[in-house]
């Protein structure tokens, strides 16, 4: 089997070299690059505090333009930013959010958030409609911009990215990163260094100094950006903390059953000779 | 095919065989449990579990009943009378003895859970020989404090845990 | 070929049961005292992983169903909202169901290779191996119904271009593309029928995978060495307990490779287009099948005609059903074919490299690969099988399985 599967991976490489050499032969946008994070790797975890400063990225910049359909519950929930109950109470009910049903006299209403309830769309745009009328171009809901966003690695790059080790499931935090720190055209402020074509419909939204972090992070536009893309993963992916748990203990538990399972086979087998 | 099997310890070879046969009864087990799970209410269901009602626009003798984790919850406000009669009556004479001070946090308010203890139906307030709910269902009767007095159900109305937030906002759950 | 049926429950129960509905005997002969050749290898408990995965992902698929919306206004946030964040354990089992379809289709496609390599096909397994061929069919079909539901970008795309395949049929094409949408595109009675469908097909797939084992056991297993079994005593094993401890032990290997992918790279195999919500006026910019489409992909766009692309690509499937009668040479196993064996591994690396070209934007270069690549691949079919059934020097096959076995314990030692 062993020998089989060698051959196999040995004709296929060599195939897939010959085919692939032909295909990266246009320039295109640079890819971007890789960063490090907090949750990469096998064991990798988010960060907290980053979630933290994240979320206060995303209400102060980027929830004036963008939605962000979770329920405001899950910002208290483990793995997640963890700020406090009441915490989250009241940022819930510092917003308006129109109640699903209406009242005994049958009138649409709306009234302070819930923990229970989504966290309501930008004031000013209902809708994507709305929104693609004022921007020409709806802005995405983040919900699942992490995992919205890829881009291409390649050949063999693309082979490395599922080993043990080597795994890299970051892209779309690497992309959200690359983006906001990609405006390096002072004259365009809708040019973009990774954005494929460079033209991007969202202009520079934010810059050094535009977020008042409390916790004595340096206020640079490097980390606004890193803090946003952790946070929109942990948005994209809340659970991740717990499958990396979960995961250790399941990699763990079947390689011990698979070892029993081989020896009790060799001993099985060995009454068939 | 049987010449094998006689030189080795037959000790070890039981030991081998159970142990992977146990560690393999575990990982069926553990694999079970996530499905099992995902049947019970999830983390939207939960987040809804409490509600807070506005109770300050109730006037004295009325029933609201409020949707709490999908079925109803009555708040009544009573009256003096209905209080007094919910006060005086003898334990001895109660399907399931409670006072009416231990199912009521301010005695002006009943709140409990709508549902029959009989076979889960909706009963009817002001309704039965005691006017406090008659069941349409099998025809039990609640008095004012929502305590069984009639019919098949062998339990009194539950009550809910709730709190008084302020004195017109009270909380469910 | 399958065991004689001589079980005799223990207890007066099992008896009364036996005498009236024989299936603790059928169970017996077919799962204890099947006889297995004893020169199998571990590419030969890739059935018993298949049996796995379709198991897995029918109980996943029926637990998704129940928090599942087959609407198209819902069934986006009611998988990427409701299952992912809210359901307890809902991601896991959404991921597994996922994942699990790669690992069904890559346990699949090395059956299949295997069964190709050791003349698996050959009398008396015709029958067999077309069963196994209509299988795979539902499992494409299963398959591409599945990836519809999420109702993400990649889902529409996807649907759309399967479906319009539909309209290259002359005359009833068009019709028939308006019959299967319910409309006059993807939409939302399209997701519909396609979730009722997505949930039917697997028991369909079971059903014929109980054929496809009742066909196997009653021709028994092919082997390495292509030899028949001569002599039930010296040269098989009783299925329990050889085959179950060897199957079990290749499924928990196997199983390790599925829980990488669960819980470390979930979205690794996944479409990162498929996180946007599907848009009938925007097709995203790259369209892809998932991987295990991706060579016949390659060879719908290899061909510069609509009708004849499609035709190639039924045709790249079909043409699996006609291998027992395109190779005709008496000797089974590659091992004792040379040139059969070179032209195995090409055969594989054209399905590697088509499926690279596959998951590639099309230009004039990987064009022509692939158009090469497409030859290559009807070649081994239609000129390498009927010319090497006559024409191979093949190398001389063991007398029994018993004398294969033993001769391989001689060289080892």
């Amino acid at each position: 089997m062993i020998r089989f599967t060698i051959k196999a991976l040995a004709s296929a490489v060599a195939l897939v070299s010959i085919v692939g050499g032909v295909a990266f032969a246009e320039g295109e946008q640079p890819k971007p690059p890789r960063e490090s994070w907090s949750f990469g790797g096998m064991t990798g975890t988010y960060n907290k505090a980053q979630l933290q400063r994240g979320f206060q990225v995303y209400r102060e910049v980027c929830s004036n333009c963008h939605a962000l359909s979770i329920p405001f519950r899950t910002l208290g929930q483990s793995g997640g930013p963890e700020f406090s109950e009441d915490q989250v109470k009241t940022l819930a009910a510092s917003y308006q959010v129109t109640n699903p049903e209406p009242n005994d006299k049958g009138e649409i209403f709306k009234r302070p958030g819930t923990p229970a309830d989504i966290i309501p769309r930008p004031d000013g745009y209902p809708n994507d409609q709305a929104a693609a009328a004022a921007f020409g171009k709806a802005p995405p809901d983040m919900n699942l911009l992490a995992k919205a966003r890829k881009y291409e690695r390649g050949f063999p790059w693309f082979v490395f990215d599922a080993l043990p080790g080597l795994q890299y499931q970051e892209m779309g935090a690497d992309y959200i990163h690359a983006i906001l720190t990609g405006y390096t055209n002072t004259d365009d402020p809708t040019w973009n260094l990774y954005y494929p074509g460079h033209k991007i419909a969202m202009p520079q939204p934010i810059s050094d100094g535009a977020v008042d972090y409390k916790d004595g992070t340096p206020k640079t536009l490097d980390n606004y950006s890193r803090d946003i893309a952790a946070f929109l993963s942990w948005a994209a992916e809340p659970n991740l903390n717990e499958r990396r748990r979960i995961g250790l203990g399941v990699m763990i538990f079947m390689f011990v059953l698979a070892g029993l399972l081989y020896f009790t086979k060799k001993r099985v087998w060995e009454s068939a000779h | 095919m049987t010449a094998a099997t006689t030189t080795h310890d037959p000790n070890r070879r039981d030991f081998l065989y159970i142990a992977t046969g146990a560690v393999g009864a575990v990982g069926v087990a553990a694999v079970a449990w996530p499905f099992i799970d995902q049947m019970n209410p999830d983390a939207s269901t939960l987040a809804m579990a409490s509600i807070e009602v506005d109770i300050g626009a109730i006037p004295e003798g009325q029933i609201v009943t409020v949707k709490w984790r999908g079925g109803p919850v009555f708040i009544r406000h009573r009256t003096k009378k209905e209080i007094e009669e919910a006060q005086n009556v003898q334990l001895s004479e109660l399907r399931d003895p409670q006072t009416d001070a231990q199912r009521v946090q301010k005695p002006e308010w009943l709140i409990v859970v709508g549902i029959c203890t009989h076979l889960g139906c909706v009963p009817i307030g002001h309704e039965g020989k005691y006017e406090g709910w008659f069941c349409p269902c099998h025809g039990s009767v609640y008095d004012t404090s929502g305590r069984i007095r009639q019919g098949p159900a062998p339990l009194n109305l539950a009550v809910p845990e709730y709190k008084f937030l302020t004195d017109t906002k009270v909380k469910v759950g | 070929m399958s065991g004689p049926s001589t079980f005799v429950p223990k207890s007066a129960i099992g008896r009364w049961f036996e005498s009236r509905l024989p299936v603790m005997g059928l169970m017996h002969s077919s799962f204890v005292a099947y006889p297995v050749p004893r020169n199998l290898n571990y590419m030969w408990t890739f059935g018993a992983i298949l049996s796995f995965m379709l198991i897995a992902q029918i109980i996943t698929g029926v637990v998704l169903a129940m928090h599942y919306v087959g609407s198209a206004s819902q069934a986006f946030q009611s998988i990427n909202d409701h299952i992912m964040r809210d359901v307890n354990y809902g991601w896991l089992i959404r991921y597994m169901h996922t994942n699990g379809a790669s690992l069904f289709f890559l346990a699949a496609y090395i059956h299949m290779m295997r069964g190709l390599y050791y003349g698996s096909y050959k009398p008396p397994r015709e029958l067999l191996w077309i069963i196994g061929v209509v299988i795979y069919l539902l499992m494409t079909a299963t398959a591409f119904l599945g990836y519809v539901l999420p109702w993400g970008a990649m889902s529409f795309a996807g649907a759309t271009v399967i479906t319009n395949l539909f309209t290259a049929i002359p005359v009833i094409g068009t019709p028939l593309a308006h019959w299967l949408w319910g409309g006059f595109a993807v939409g939302a009675p399209t997701l519909t029928r396609f979730f009722a469908l997505h949930y039917l097909l697997p028991f369909v797939i079971a059903a014929f995978v109980g054929l496809h084992v009742w066909a196997l056991h009653v021709t028994g297993q092919n082997n390495p060495d292509g030899v028949e079994v001569k002599n039930v005593e010296r040269d098989t094993v009783a299925f329990t307990p050889y085959a179950t401890i060897k199957d079990i032990f290749a499924v928990s290997v196997f199983f390790i490779l599925y829980a990488w992918l669960i819980f470390y790279i979930p979205n690794y195999l996944l479409d990162a287009d498929n996180y946007n919500i599907a848009n009938p006026l925007v097709t995203p910019a790259h369209v892809v099948p998932e991987w295990y489409l991706l060579p016949f992909y390659a060879i719908l766009r290899a061909i510069p005609n609509k009708l004849l692309g499609v035709v190639a690509l039924v045709a790249a499937i079909v043409i699996l059903a006609f291998v027992p009668w395109l190779d005709r040479n008496p000797v089974k196993s590659a091992k004792y074919r040379p040139a059969f064996r070179f032209f195995f591994w090409v055969f594989v690396a054209i399905c590697i490299g088509l499926g690279y070209i596959g998951s590639q934007e099309p230009n004039d270069a990987m064009t022509m690969v692939a158009r090469i690549l497409t030859g290559g691949y009807f070649g081994f079919f239609l000129v390498v099988m009927p010319v090497l059934s006559f024409t191979e020097k093949t190398r001389p096959i063991p007398a029994s399985i018993a004398d294969a076995v033993l001769a391989k314990k001689t060289a080892e030692a």
